[in-house]
């Protein structure tokens, strides 16, 4: 597969990247989302564990929760259609910076539908129509008036498969950055790829071979390769598409850590089969179902006491 | 909530059900030991009292299969909500009714201790507050097996009059003292019976949190509706 036709080079292409975790067009703002201001872990979690605003006993209690901060991303009454299928319906949910957010459900609830909206991957599906508001800091990526390419270089995706270029581990990395003029020198180009592998955990596995091919590496380390990339354009946000269902035990333990070295870096939204894993996790669940969200809470109060009966049946396994 | 169905999985629903048929199990025995225990008392019977001893350990060896099977649970089917609520619930469950067990043990004991037969006037209260305690142990492992919170609230609102039993055995046994220090000795036995009874019907009042919290997910205390205690 030849990476390059897929990738759109230049800003004004509107064609979407369907199998590209990263895309094209640095950011104007340059990279923000990190450094200085940012909270220490333990404020984090002091953050996440205050009480604050009770659940919602109503389904959908998205905007219930969290109230009194602005959100990384927000959508509001989205929905997908599929023909005329109605695939998602009027979908409310918010996403912060600071919180990793699982999306839940069984096969077909609408889950990853929701997340290509996201970064609108659902571009792609000429037969998918989107309806509804979605802002990344209260901008609305819906309008005509969006680059996509920017949008997706501000929100990153992972998939399922790892899918790296048949390329370098190197150039895996810097080839976001290059083409985006992240860097202006060679030097510099060498940082952001230690730093992008280091972050995604991989650097002291690779640094010695850098050259050889991205796919030579096991899955996990592939898995880890495709987040550097995602990484290495400074995105805002990362989705997460079912990251570990092709990786064994221990690559998933690998990538649930880095989740977590992540989150305050990244907003994160992860898709998963994988209950346990959206358990272990994230601090925020939305459980979907037939299209719907049904519920939305705290991770710790979804898994010990949901307070829909779907969420209940599911997630004890009585679902169908 | 309620269960709606059984798991996509028959085995995790076989394996929460014999969970709860040990619960109900020990809870059998336990109430037995209680009501024995009182009867052994009122008629002076040593060797049913030796009896009562002797099996409190199948409750012990229940308690600890209890565990096990709780553990292995948990480990091999990795419960959630209302699931690990349960399972959570029936390990801390068996623990109180090993602990109840204990109690009846302790009364039976005290038969051989309490001498001359003599007439005393708590001992005409006692079985009957032995009755509602135990009465308290039953119903609330039924509410445990039904998941009925609505049972386990009425079993904790009866927990009043096992101490209102035990205020009026507690003062009618200092008076019996007082009048006459012969009766020291027996009448402390017989207050510690009575002791024992009291702490039976609190940990079926704490059995009965336990059973509601795992049935709603809400602490009995956080409840709705709830009037502030006195």
């Amino acid at each position: 597969m030849d990476m390059k036709e897929k990738m759109p080079i230049t800003p004004v292409t509107p064609v979407p990247t369907p199998s590209v975790a990263i895309a094209a067009e640095a950011r104007e703002d340059g990279p923000s989302t990190v450094e200085p201001g940012q909270p220490e872990p333990s404020k984090l979690d002091a953050e996440v564990a205050a009480p604050a605003i009770a659940v919602s006993r109503e389904a959908n209690a998205g905007p219930q929760l969290d109230t009194g901060r602005d959100p990384k991303m927000s959508a509001n009454d989205v929905s997908v259609f599929y023909g005329e299928k109605k695939a998602l319906k009027d979908v409310s949910i918010r996403i912060y910076e600071d919180l990793v957010t699982a999306f839940i459900g069984p096969s077909g609830c609408g889950k990853s539908t929701f997340l290509r909206c996201l970064n609108r991957m659902n571009d792609t599906i000429p037969s998918a129509r989107v309806q509804g508001r979605i802002e990344l800091d209260g901008e609305d990526i819906t309008s005509p008036a969006m680059d996509v390419v920017q949008l997706r270089a501000r929100v990153g995706m992972v998939f399922q498969k790892p899918n790296p270029f048949p390329k370098s581990i190197y150039e895996n990395v810097a080839y976001g950055p290059r083409i985006h003029g992240l860097s202006s020198s060679r030097s510099e180009l060498d940082g952001i790829v230690e730093k992008s592998l280091k972050r995604a955990g991989l650097w002291e596995e690779v640094k010695d071979r850098l050259q050889e091919s991205g796919t030579a590496l096991s899955g996990g380390q592939q898995q880890r390769l495709c987040i550097a990339r995602a990484i290495a354009v400074d995105p805002e946000v990362i989705l997460m598409d079912e990251p570990c269902s092709a990786l064994d035990p221990i690559a998933t333990a690998k990538i649930e850590e880095l989740i977590h070295e992540l989150r305050g870096r990244y907003a994160i939204a992860i898709v998963t089969h994988n209950m346990q894993q959206a358990a272990r996790v994230s601090q925020r669940t939305a459980f979907f179902h037939l299209g719907e969200l049904v519920e939305y809470g705290k991770t710790s109060e979804i898994f010990t006491n949901p307070r829909q009966q779907r969420t209940q049946d599911y997630i004890t396994g009585r679902y169908g | 909530m309620q269960q709606a169905s059984g798991h996509t999985l028959k085995a995790f629903d076989e394996d929460i059900e014999r969970l709860r048929a040990l619960i109900s199990q020990m809870g059998g025995l336990a109430e037995h030991a209680i009501s024995e225990a009182m009867r052994c008392l009122v008629q002076r019977d040593t060797e049913g009292a030796a009896q009562i001893v002797q099996d409190d350990k199948k409750l012990d060896a229940l308690e600890i299969e209890t565990e096990r099977r709780a553990v292995q649970l948990i480990a091999l089917r990795a419960p959630m909500a209302g699931d690990l609520r349960d399972v959570v619930a029936a390990l801390k469950i068996s623990g109180v009714v090993e602990r109840i067990g204990d109690y009846a043990k302790n009364i039976a004991k005290r038969v051989p201790l309490i001498e001359s037969a003599g007439r005393i006037e708590p001992l005409s209260l006692l079985p009957e507050m032995a009755r509602l305690a135990s009465g308290m142990v039953h119903d609330v492992l039924d509410a445990f097996v039904e998941r009925d919170a609505q049972a386990a609230l009425s079993v904790c609102e009866r927990d009043e009059a096992v101490d209102d039993f035990y205020d009026s055995i507690f003062r009618a046994l200092l008076t019996h003292m007082m009048e006459n220090p012969h009766n020291i000795g027996q009448s402390a036995h017989l207050l510690f019976v009575a002791k024992n009874l009291e702490r039976v019907g609190d940990h079926a009042t704490n059995i009965a949190e336990m059973v509601y919290y795992a049935a709603t997910g809400i602490h009995m205390a956080d409840r709705p509706g709830k009037s502030p205690r006195l």
